[in-house]
């Protein structure tokens, strides 16, 4: 017995002096904007894939060991991982990721959130109290969470505290270069009316200045049902709509569906950081995503 | 277990209380989360729910013929000031008229002791084994596996307190250990019976399709009476009371389950694949008294059953599932004293030296909208020491309010 727990003792001791800091991102744009970030000073893991819907992960064994073993878990919050997350770090006794605490860092509640509803009681599906948690795709405010990323990683890895600054500098500078860049795209995209299939695209459209004019879910993270998408259909005869957009992740039948009911482009966007062969990184993700928009 | 207890308190005062924590959050809005389920049922079968070679106890049984209300819960549970978790899950069922109520658990645990560890005190449905800690709205057939019936009345578990460490590795092994006064099934009825149990749970990935877990898991009892319910023979008769006495039992077994998802959406698509071996020692004594007749036999008994189950879930609102059960029990007895009872009588009235094995084949299919709603239809085949009865049963619950996630 008493081998035992000197071998556990050992086993717990010897893998927490490694160096680098280990980031658990539960999206891939939150890992991408880790990597950008803390590039060579930390080993950053992303829970989900692009391909992944991040309402709904299993909280399988591997995610909670990632979690057991991380300095750091940088999310979207605002209870987009409200069904799996709760769990995992219930389950890893990691206290230094406990919210609350410099280790746990939800990018959503970093900015001004959009649609935050009066009420949740009596809803019905993946309604969030804290407003829409999908925030990335607007840069602005993506660089605001680059801030609060730099000052909770010094705090946890002080050591390295120049280097995160260096590497926030430079990120915010190509950013910033090619959003001067792309100002001309952003102008023929201004007013244009979309249908989309999931609330994910609000912080999009409130960059781009688009509106969005429908979901096809009825009630959100609940697939439509035939009655829902008749429902939608008469809504919109007589709107004009200029297109349908869905994420790769998403279910594309009901929105052909409407798309070729309606006669108007279906364009899937890539959503997030590996949504597509082109977006490999934040800044390809939007320059991807803007050229899809204006084909 | 009162010293467990105070050093229990000790140890969960949190390490760390950060004074200063940049931009502080609480994670979750609905706290506390309350979720409330009914669980409506129609069975129809021929045969009584009996266990041959098993003292039947816990709350293995078959729902009441036509309708009637199952399992219906009320869970609350909520994070405290981000150092505890605590959750109670009330239970009322309706059984023979009467209504029933059951605190099935109610426990407080760390969420701050850092370092891989987290300490559990309360009652609580232990973690050995795959499906003992799963609560019934959470099951894919309407009853539980007949190896989970047969040894340990549905489920395990303790009244006392569960200490478990996640090692630091790459992938995911935990070791846990549970100590509590045995007073539940298979454990003895006296407050002053321990119970232990342990387990290691080893799992990975293979791809972001498929995860896998194994687990081992040992539990340990000493009693000085168990009574076991269920069986009623020979209606008329004076009432029998079948008990095991001064017993020391021993369960050991292994579990595994595979879960595979397309794209890891299992919201879409899954396929979950699960096997679980148990097998248990008992030694001590048995006794059967009627009235002031009584029958009594030194006892060694081991009994051993197992499950594969498979579920697919291939739309998002369907799932179906078959699973095969099979357990056998190997009852030894010496030393009798026949005072009015012999062992014949023994023998028929408890069916207690039977060694044939028990075996069923389920099948279900559900229909669900996914948090709010299911309706399940499943068909069994039970082959009990060579009596076979088909049963059929419809279930249908409701789930309200804001549930929380659902373990591995």
């Amino acid at each position: 017995m008493k081998s035992l727990f000197t071998f556990l003792l050992f086993l717990a001791l010897s893998t927490q002096a490694q160096g680098k800091v280990n980031i658990f991102a539960c999206e891939p744009e939150w890992a991408s904007l880790a990597e950008e970030i803390a590039g060579g000073y930390a080993r950053v893991y992303s829970a989900t894939t692009a391909a992944q819907d991040p309402h709904h992960i299993e909280a399988r064994p591997s995610l909670i060991a990632k979690v057991r073993r991380a300095d750091l878990v940088f999310c979207s919050g605002a209870e987009l991982e409200q069904g799996w997350l709760p769990l995992l770090l219930r389950s890893a006794g990691n206290n230094k990721v406990m919210p609350g605490q410099p280790g746990y860092l939800e990018a959503a509640l970093q900015v001004q959130r959009l649609d935050i509803p009066g009420t949740t009681l009596l809803t019905v599906g993946d309604v969030h109290s804290q407003g829409n948690p999908h925030v990335h795709l607007d840069p602005n405010r993506l660089l605001k969470v680059a801030d609060v990323l730099v000052q909770r990683l010094s705090l946890i890895d002080p050591e390295h505290a120049t280097g995160f600054q260096e590497n926030q500098q430079e990120f915010s500078r190509k950013l910033n270069l090619q959003l001067t860049e792309i100002q001309p795209t952003l102008q023929t995209l201004k007013g244009k009316k979309v249908v989309v299939y999931h609330d994910n695209w609000l912080y999009l459209w409130d960059w781009l200045g688009i509106n969005q004019i429908a979901t096809i879910e009825a009630s959100p993270g609940l697939p439509p049902s035939g009655g829902d998408l008749k429902k939608l259909i008469q809504r919109l005869q007589n709107q004009p709509v200029d297109m349908i957009v869905i994420s790769t992740y998403q279910n594309e039948r009901a929105a052909k569906w409407l798309a070729d009911k309606l006669n108007k482009p279906l364009i899937k966007l890539p959503y997030t950081v590996g949504g597509d062969a082109h977006a490999t990184d934040l800044a390809s993700l939007y320059q991807q995503t803007l050229k899809l928009l204006s084909l | 277990m009162k010293n467990l207890l105070v050093a229990s308190a000790v140890l969960c005062l949190p390490a760390h209380v950060s004074a200063s924590t940049p931009g502080t959050v609480d994670a979750n809005t609905f706290n506390p989360a309350v979720s409330v389920i009914f669980d409506g049922r129609w069975s129809d079968y021929d045969d009584e729910f009996e266990l041959p070679g098993f003292q039947v106890g816990g709350e293995a049984e078959l729902p009441e013929q036509d309708w009637s209300w199952g399992h219906n819960e009320l869970n609350v549970s909520a994070t405290l000031f981000n150092q505890f978790y605590t959750s109670a899950s009330y239970v009322f069922t309706k059984h023979e008229g009467e209504t029933e109520k059951d605190l099935e658990e109610i426990y407080l645990e760390t969420l701050t002791l850092g370092n891989g560890l987290t300490l559990r005190m309360g009652e609580f449905f232990s973690h050995i084994g795959y499906h003992n800690a799963l609560h019934q709205h959470a099951w894919e057939f309407i009853e539980a596996p007949l190896v989970y019936s047969g040894l340990f009345g549905n489920h395990i578990d303790h009244e006392g307190v569960q200490l478990r460490w996640l090692a630091p590795t790459d992938s995911y092994l935990e070791f846990g250990f549970e100590a509590g006064h045995g007073s539940g099934f298979p454990g003895g009825s006296d407050h002053d019976d321990q119970a232990y149990s342990s387990y290691i749970k080893w799992g990975d990935d293979w791809s972001v399709e498929s995860s896998w877990q194994l687990g081992l898991s040992w539990y340990d009892t000493s009693f000085s009476e168990r009574e076991g319910g269920g069986h009623a023979h020979g209606g008329g008769g004076p009432a029998a009371v079948f008990t095991t006495q001064n017993t020391d039992s021993t369960v050991w077994g292994i579990d595994a389950v595979y879960k595979w998802a397309p794209m890891g959406n299992s919201k879409n698509q899954q396929l979950i694949l699960q096997a679980e071996y148990f097998e248990r020692d008992e030694d001590g004594h048995v006794n059967l008294s009627e009235d002031a007749n009584f029958f009594n036999a030194a006892y060694e008994g081991k009994q051993k059953g197992y499950y594969l189950q498979g579920i697919y879930k291939f739309k998002p609102r369907w799932k179906t599932g078959l699973r095969y059960d099979w357990i056998s029990a190997d009852n030894r007895f010496s030393d009798l004293i026949e005072s009015g009872v012999d062992f014949d009588e023994f023998s028929e009235d408890t069916e207690f030296n039977n060694d044939n094995p028990i075996k069923r084949w389920s099948s279900m299919i559900s229909y669900s909208k996914p948090e709010l709603w299911r309706v399940r239809l499943q068909y069994n085949h039970i082959d009990v020491a060579g009596n076979v009865d088909d049963q059929l049963f419809l279930q249908f619950t409701l789930m309200l309010g804001a549930h929380g996630a659902h373990r591995y």
